[in-house]
C-alpha cells in the first residue's frame, strides 16, 4: 500500500518534469521558457523527493530528501529570479507576442533622472 | 514548416514511450529513470540550439534540478542513500554557477 | 536578549539538526565534529539569519506559518496544472507582458518570501524590485490587466495578508 502510494507521487512528479522540459523546449522566449521550467521541474523534483520521503520513512533516505525539497523551493525561484534580470538588464528582448513592458519604461525613466542627478 | 515539425515531433516522443514502456523489458524504475534521461537530453537540445546566453544559462539551471530527481530514483533502486548527496550537493554547485553567470551576463563585475 | 546572539543560537541549532539528518550517527567523534563544524559556521556567517525584532508572539507566527505553507501548496498545484495545459495545447495561447505591483510589506525577509511565492505560483515571475517605492516587476504569461491597482489586487493579495502576520 505504501510502496503503491510512493510509486504514485513518483509517477506525477515525473510526468510534471516532462511537461517542464517540453515547455522549456516549446515556448518562446527566454522569460516564458524560465516561468514553465522553473515551476513544473520544481513541483516534479519534489514529488519524486516526496516519493522518497513516503516510500522509505524518516530513516536516512528520508532526512535527506526532506532537506533536498527545503533547498529546491528556497533555491530554484533565487535562480530564475538572478537569470530574468540579467537578461532584461543584458537586453535580451521579449517575444514579438508580448502585450506590455512596464519595466522597460521605468528603466528609461530611471536612467534620465540619474543622469540629470549627476549633472547638478 | 510548422507541421513538418509538430510530425518530426510526435513522432520521436511516440517512438521513445512505447519504445520505453512496451518493448523494453526493464522493471518499473528503470523505466522511469528513462524518462529523465529523455527529458535531459531535451534540455540538451535547448542548450544547443538556444538563441541567447541565457537560454543557455536557464537550461543548466534546470538540468541541475532534475539530477536531484535522478538521484532520488537512483538511491531507491539501489538502496544506497549516499546518491542523495550527490544529487544534494550537484543542485548547490548549479545553483552557485547560475548566480555568477547571471551576475557575468549582467556585465558586473564579481565583487560589486 | 540582543538581536546577533539570538540569531547566532537560532544558527547553531538549525546546523547541528542538518548534520544530525545527513550523517547517520555511529560514535561520539562524529558529534564533535558536528558539533565544532556548527560552531565555525555561527562565527563566519550567525548574525545574518534575524536582523529586525518583530512584534508578534512567535506561536501565533508559526501557526500563520503552516497556514501560509498550506495555502502556497495549493497555489503551486494549481500553477502547475495550468502551466501544463498551456504547454501541452498546439496553438500556445499566450499573452505575455510585464506588469507592476504595489507591496505594502516592509521588512526584507518578507518581500523574499513574497516574491519567491510569486514565482512559483500561476503565471508570474518576479523580475526586479523599486526600493524606495516598494513595487514589483512582474513578468505575467497571460496579461489580463495594465492596470496598477488590479494587477495587485490580482497577483499579490492572495499572500500578503498572511505574510504580514507572519513577517511583520
Amino acid at each position: 500500500m505504501i510502496d503503491t502510494i510512493g510509486i504514485i507521487l513518483i509517477c506525477i512528479g515525473i510526468a510534471f518534469d516532462f511537461l517542464g522540459v517540453l515547455g522549456l523546449v516549446r515556448l518562446p522566449d527566454v522569460y516564458n521558457r524560465l516561468q514553465a521550467a522553473t515551476k513544473c521541474v520544481t513541483f516534479g523534483s519534489m514529488g519524486i523527493l516526496l516519493g522518497v520521503i513516503v516510500m522509505q520513512g524518516f530513516t536516512s533516505f528520508g532526512f535527506k530528501a526532506l532537506i533536498g525539497i527545503v533547498f529546491i523551493i528556497l533555491a530554484a525561484p533565487t535562480a530564475a529570479h538572478a537569470v530574468a534580470r540579467a537578461a532584461h538588464r543584458s537586453k535580451i528582448p521579449l517575444a514579438k507576442i508580448s502585450v506590455v513592458d512596464k519595466y522597460e519604461e521605468d528603466k528609461e525613466l530611471k536612467e534620465e533622472t540619474l543622469k540629470e542627478e549627476v549633472k547638478v | 514548416m510548422k507541421i513538418l515539425k509538430w510530425t518530426i515531433g510526435l513522432i520521436i516522443f511516440a517512438a521513445f514511450f512505447y519504445f520505453n514502456f512496451f518493448i523494453y523489458e526493464g522493471e518499473l524504475m528503470l523505466q522511469l529513470i528513462n524518462v529523465i534521461l529523455f527529458s535531459s537530453l531535451l534540455v540538451l537540445i535547448r542548450v544547443i540550439i538556444g538563441p541567447t546566453a541565457a537560454d543557455r544559462i536557464v537550461s543548466v539551471d534546470i538540468l541541475g534540478i532534475l539530477i536531484i530527481g535522478l538521484t532520488a530514483l537512483l538511491s531507491l533502486y539501489y538502496d544506497e542513500s549516499f546518491f542523495l548527496d550527490v544529487g544534494l550537493i550537484w543542485a548547490l554547485l548549479s545553483l552557485i554557477a547560475t548566480l555568477a553567470f547571471s551576475k557575468v551576463l549582467e556585465g558586473r563585475q564579481l565583487d560589486d | 536578549m540582543e538581536t546577533k546572539t539570538k540569531s547566532r543560537i537560532i544558527v547553531f541549532v538549525f546546523a547541528l539538526l542538518v548534520w544530525f539528518a545527513l550523517t547517520d550517527i555511529k560514535n561520539y567523534q562524529e558529534v564533535l565534529i558536528g558539533i565544532a563544524i556548527s560552531l565555525l559556521i555561527t562565527f563566519l556567517a550567525g548574525h545574518f539569519l534575524i536582523t529586525t525584532e518583530k512584534s508578534q508572539h512567535p506561536v501565533k507566527r508559526v501557526i500563520h506559518f503552516l497556514f501560509y505553507i498550506l495555502k502556497f501548496f495549493w497555489e503551486m498545484i494549481k500553477a502547475n496544472l495550468e502551466v501544463a495545459y498551456l504547454v501541452i495545447h498546439p496553438m500556445l495561447p499566450i499573452k505575455p507582458g510585464i506588469v507592476k505591483i504595489k507591496t505594502k510589506l516592509t521588512k526584507d525577509s518578507a518581500i523574499t518570501v513574497l516574491s519567491n511565492s510569486i514565482t512559483l505560483t500561476p503565471g508570474t515571475l518576479t523580475i526586479d524590485i523599486n526600493e524606495q517605492k516598494k513595487e514589483l516587476y512582474i513578468h505575467w504569461i497571460n496579461v489580463k490587466t495594465q492596470d496598477i491597482d488590479e494587477a495587485t489586487e490580482e497577483i499579490g493579495n492572495r499572500f500578503e495578508k498572511t505574510l504580514t502576520e507572519v513577517f511583520e
